[in-house]
């Protein structure tokens, strides 16, 4: 799935990064633990997470992340919108919960990690 | 090449600040992405593990033609049972550390997954230090 029929799926909306709204992600992975995030070690992945803090950017940093999308209308703060400039990653957020996004990208064929 | 890193304690804004600075000289260095993720993920828990539980310490990195040598060494409080701390899921961090999204108690099992050789010296109420071999 492209970033933006990902966002178009979970009515998101994309905080910084439109280079990315083309990125093929093939697949989804939902936490609010970074450690989980840190043991992923394949690419082209969306980190789905309600973590709404720098720490969200670093782990994605580390595990070669380049999309986020943050839940339950979590806004990012401009401190966290300045690092994913700085690291190139994409920022977005939806209404819906961790659940609820995880379940409509899974049904709409975003392939899981384990 | 040598680098040196002081990591603070308990300061969570720069974390990641020092994985960040050893990711970039190996991507100029081109040491193939997969492998770097792996250095890395290892080199960022090993860092958080300091900010997270220790008072503070430094992360010192060796480059050479063939090996990534990372030595983490805190200034203490050492961890109490190591056997305990090697089993996933197990963790002492607080509340705090949870809320940044760490204490997963994964810290010290990916890092032993992720490197070729580790060596952990630790004794309660001495300090920690972390010696990881990676093969390039």
């Amino acid at each position: 799935m492209k970033l933006k029929e990902i966002l178009e799926c979970v009515d998101g909306k994309l905080v910084w990064g439109e280079s990315h709204l083309e990125d093929e992600v093939i697949r989804g992975f939902a936490s609010d633990l970074m450690s989980d995030v840190l043991t992923i070690l394949e690419d082209d992945i969306l980190l789905i997470t309600g973590l709404s803090n720098n720490q969200s950017i670093r782990t994605a940093e580390m595990s070669d992340i380049t999309n986020i999308l943050l839940v339950r209308n979590k806004r990012p703060s401009q401190n966290m919108i300045d690092m994913a400039k700085e690291l190139n990653i994409s920022l977005s957020y939806t209404p819906y919960s961790l659940f609820k996004t995880s379940g409509l990208l899974y049904a709409k064929g975003l392939k899981p990690v384990y | 090449m040598h680098e040196e890193f002081t990591i603070p304690s308990k300061d969570f804004s720069v974390a990641g600040e020092a994985s960040s600075k050893i990711k970039r000289i190996l991507k100029q260095l081109n040491v193939p992405p997969q492998r770097i993720k792996q250095i890395i993920v290892a080199v960022f828990e090993a860092e958080v593990n300091v900010i997270a539980h220790s008072y503070g310490g430094k992360v010192l990195c060796d480059i050479e033609q063939e090996r990534v040598l990372i030595d983490v060494i805190d200034t203490g409080p050492g961890i109490e049972d190591l056997d305990l701390a090697m089993t996933e899921g197990w963790s002492t961090a607080t509340s705090e550390v949870r809320e940044m999204g760490y204490g997963a108690g994964m810290g010290l099992p990916n890092i032993k997954k992720s490197c070729d050789e580790l060596k952990i010296y630790t004794k309660k109420g001495d300090h920690t230090h972390i010696s990881m071999r990676f093969t390039l």
